[in-house]
Parts: structure tokens; C-alpha cells; sequence
């Protein structure tokens, strides 16, 4: 059953909270994970591989860098959850 | 080169008797055991033939910010619990990042990263391993992360030497304050390697006490029939300064680090030299260094391990320097109450060194029933006076590999 994106956005909101220590009140989809959220390149693929798992999805390694927002990431994960 | 005296102005550790370096005292003192039956599913699961261990009285991770903790091995974790308390414990000394280092040890390294990663990368595939994954097991993972947390940009260095690491990290630091390199510097050591594949491979060796029914009596250092070490886990930290720079931010001086000393064996990978060459040399640089006598010591911490052969191998090391009179120096052998910490038990003997001159006792060594007449060390189940005078005092750590690494320290 595919989630919606609020869904995902809240789990991705645990994800990054629980890598960074940031508020899941911070973690909106306008929101840059590098200028906003100063989430660094090993946090950042931290994040991705928990995200995977969590979401069963494949994120490769070419298209976490045109994930510049978390509504980049969440887009992706809805539209890519089997 | 600085002709400056080396102080200690900190103290911190974590280990089986306490989350803190002044409630792990009070226990040693109280005569307690850090050692208890293990409850992992994992000691069932394989079998263990060693069942008990002197784990880490207050998990790391516990006392840590989760996002700081989760980044760090278990070994790390430990060592920055320790290092925050004995930095507060110096009044967080106001330094200049390039006059600050770090000499941090460990044994053993990030043991459980590397086979929890090594168990997500046969059930999960490569694409599950954490990218932190290197960064968290890496030996020098304490030392940089006690670095980035501090701002010292003077060194950070590990030293590996088995159960001598964090003595020999002590050494380390006070050469490297002598030398002029720093004005601070942080020092000790950690481990956290209570895992199943060490437990298997020292149980292995026949080094570990078998003592399955009764844990809190297995380590029983100098006593007719003791077993093999404990297994423990924990780290411990010091901040050592010139006296220079003590004084004139008016810290307080615990006791002076007056010298040290590191040799090595060449004689066998995992036993001691029986004539205890390599251990003496050690003490009698460390005495050389204080421009001291062996008849100026008053205490003596021993490595004392509670292996069969460890025990009386260090204690005829010792007869060649002191002769006779080693049989009238207050020794303790604190293995008894905290389990082996491996890389982090210089620096846990150093701080219980330390306070031992501080308030004039040598802390007892529980569970002996019968002393063994090959080790008739002046060791004792109740604390035992130093005396008035002025206090001089060694802590020996020896390794496998050979290592031999010893501290002495002078009554502030």
C-alpha cells in the first residue's frame, strides 16, 4: 500500500531527527537539507540509506544529488514506492 | 625544550563501578564488584564459556545527545563521557586550540561497528552499510572526535599497546607537554569490546576466569586460586597541564605526573617475560624521569590482572627494583572491583592513582581469600594508610605484544 506524501514526509521527518537531533517541526518540504537544515554529505547518505530501508525503495546514487529539498526526496519516494 | 612539571588538573571516568570518576572511587573504596552475570541473548545463543563481565555501570549513549552518540562506537561514546567530566573537572581551561592536544588509547578499536556493519553487509547487502561506518570503528575515532569536541588543534594521537595503550598514552602526554608541544592535553583511554567474539577468542586463550557461578568474586588478583582476567569495559580521562599554565589560571593540582616509562619485551606475543626484564626497565625509567629513588615510592597500583602466570611475573619484575622493601609498599590492585578495561585501564588506574595519594590510602583489593605465596604483595581487602609524608606513586600497565608502560606520580 503506497503511503501519501504526508505519510512520508513524516517518516522522513523521524529520520532526519534522529541523524541530526532537528526538530520534525523544522523538517518541511520548501526546506534545503544543506542551507536550511546544514545536513552534511555523510548525514545526508546516512539519511538515504535509512530511507531505503524504511520506504523500500532504491535511491541511486546519481539522484541524491538533485535531491536539494525534502520535497525532492519525498516526491521521489512516493513516486518510486513499489 | 620546557623544564616546566607536568600536573594533573582533571579528572573523569566511566566504568563498571560508576558513571563518573568520583563515584567509581567511592565504590572501589566501598569494596564493590562491577561484575555480574551478562543477560545478552547473544552469551545463550553461542554458548559462551564465559558468562560474566564487568560492563560500563551507565551506558554512554544514555548520557550523550542521541545525534552525538549514534556517530560514535560504543569506545568513543565511553571516551567522551570521560572526557567531558574530567575538562569540567578542570574548569574548562581557557587555551589556545594550538596549545591543545589529545593522546586518547584504545586496545581494541570499534569492535562493534565493524561486526555489527559486517552483519548488515551479509544479511542487507553493501547498499545498507553506514556510510559512518570506518569513520565510527577507526582506533583514532576517540581521539578526533575528543579533538572536534574540545577545539584541540595541537594533536590528536592514539597509541595502541593492548592493556598498556592508555598508560602509555599518559606517557605520551607528559613527553609531549615536557617537550613544549602543548599547554594542555587530554589524555587517558577507552574500550568497549564486551562482545562475543572477543569473550570466545580470550576464553580461547584460557585467559579469561571461568568463575561462572560467582562473577562477583571471578577477578582476584594475587589470591591462591584465581582464574584468568575479567573482562570490562569503560574509559577514563585526565587533563594534564604545565605547572605554568595551571597556576596562573589558578586550577587546582591534583597530584604532579613526574614521569613515565614505555619498553617492550621481545620475548613472546602474548606472555609476559617470567624474569620480568622488560617491566622493571620500565619502572626504572619512570623513576629516572621523577629523578627519584625506588625507595621514594609509597603506592603502587599494579597491573595484577588475576591471570595465573601475569601476577607473579609482576611481581618478581618489581623485586628486582625495590628488593625486599617490595613487600612493605602499599600496593591495590583495583582489577579486582573493575574487571580489565584492556585499553582503557591505565588511564582508570592512573585517576584511582592519583586520588589515592590525594587522600593518603591505597584503595583495597577485594576477593582475596588466601593470598598466593608467590605474589606477597602488601595487597589488602581494607584500605591501607600511606602516611604523612610526601607520596610517590606508580601505575603499571603491560600489553600483549610486549608492551610495558609505567606512571609515576607526586603528591601535589
Amino acid at each position: 500500500m503506497a503511503l501519501t506524501n504526508d505519510e512520508v514526509l513524516a517518516g522522513l521527518a523521524e529520520l532526519i531527527t534522529d541523524e541530526t537531533g532537528i526538530s520534525a517541526d523544522e523538517v518541511a518540504l520548501e526546506k534545503s537539507f544543506t542551507d536550511d537544515l546544514d545536513i552534511d554529505s555523510i548525514s545526508m547518505m546516512t539519511i538515504v540509506v535509512n530511507a531505503e530501508e524504511k520506504f523500500g525503495v532504491t535511491i541511486p546514487d546519481d539522484e541524491v544529488k538533485n535531491l536539494k529539498t525534502v520535497g525532492d526526496a519525498v516526491t521521489f519516494i512516493t513516486s518510486h514506492q513499489a | 625544550m620546557s623544564t616546566s612539571r607536568i600536573v594533573v588538573t582533571g579528572i573523569g571516568a566511566s566504568t563498571p563501578l560508576g558513571g563518573t570518576a568520583p563515584e567509581s572511587w567511592s565504590a572501589l573504596r566501598a569494596g564493590v564488584s562491577g561484575t555480574h552475570t551478562l543477560t545478552h541473548e547473544w552469551v545463550e545463543k553461542y554458548q559462551l564459556p564465559v558468562t560474566f563481565a564487568a560492563e560500563g555501570a551507565v551506558r554512554p549513549d544514555t548520557v550523550l545527545e542521541r545525534p552525538i552518540a549514534k556517530r560514535l562506537d560504543p569506545a568513543s561514546q565511553f571516551a567522551l563521557v570521560a572526557a567531558k567530566e574530567a575538562w569540567a573537572d578542570a574548569g574548562e581551561p581557557d587555551v589556545e586550540p594550538e596549545r591543545l592536544g589529545v593522546d586518547f588509547a584504545t586496545g581494541i578499536g570499534g569492535v562493534w561497528t565493524l561486526l555489527d556493519a559486517w552483519d548488515t553487509l551479509r544479511e542487507k547487502g553493501p547498499r545498507r552499510v553506514m556510510p559512518m561506518t570506518v569513520p565510527m570503528l577507526m582506533p583514532n575515532a576517540a581521539a578526533g572526535n575528543l579533538s572536534l569536541h574540545f577545539g584541540a588543534r595541537a594533536f590528536a594521537r592514539t597509541v595502541a599497546s593492548a592493556c598498556a595503550s592508555s598508560t602509555e598514552s599518559l606517557v605520551n602526554a607528559y613527553e609531549h607537554l615536557r617537550d613544549g608541544l602543548a599547554d594542555v592535553v587530554i589524555a587517558g583511554g577507552t574500550e568497549s569490546a564486551i562482545h562475543p567474539i572477543t569473550m570466545a577468542s580470550f576464553a580461547s586463550m584460557q585467559a579469561l576466569s571461568r568463575r561462572n557461578d560467582d562473577p562477583e568474586h571471578a577477578s582476584r588478583p594475587g589470591s591462591i586460586d584465581r582464574d584468568g582476567f575479567v573482562m570490562g569495559e569503560g574509559a577514563a580521562a585526565l587533563v594534564l597541564e604545565t605547572e605554568e599554565h595551571a597556576k596562573a589560571r589558578g586550577a587546582k593540582i591534583y597530584a604532579v605526573l613526574v614521569g613515565g616509562g614505555v619498553t617492550a619485551d621481545s620475548y613472546h606475543i602474548t606472555a609476559n617475560d617470567p624474569e620480568g626484564h622488560g617491566a622493571a626497565r620500565a619502572v626504572r625509567l619512570a623513576l629516572d624521569e621523577a629523578g627519584a629513588s625506588p625507595d621514594d615510592v609509597t603506592h603502587i597500583n599494579a597491573h595484577a590482572t588475576s591471570t595465573p602466570v601475569g601476577d607473579p611475573n609482576e611481581y618478581q619484575a618489581l623485586k628486582q627494583v625495590f628488593g625486599d622493601r617490595i613487600d612493605d609498599i602499599p600496593v591495590s590492585a583495583t582489577k579486582a572491583s573493575t574487571g580489565h578495561l584492556l585499553g582503557g585501564t591505565g588511564a582508570l588506574e592512573a585517576v584511582f592513582t592519583i586520588l589515592a595519594l590525594r587522600e593518603r590510602i591505597a584503595p583495597p583489593t577485594i576477593n582475596i581469600t588466601e593470598q598466593d605465596p608467590e605474589v606477597p604483595f602488601r595487597i589488602s581487602g581494607d584500605e591501607q594508610s600511606l602516611g604523612a609524608g610526601d607520596q610517590l606513586a606508580l601505575s603499571n600497565s603491560f600489553g600483549f605484544g610486549g608492551h610495558n608502560a609505567v606512571v609515576a606520580f607526586a603528591s601535589a
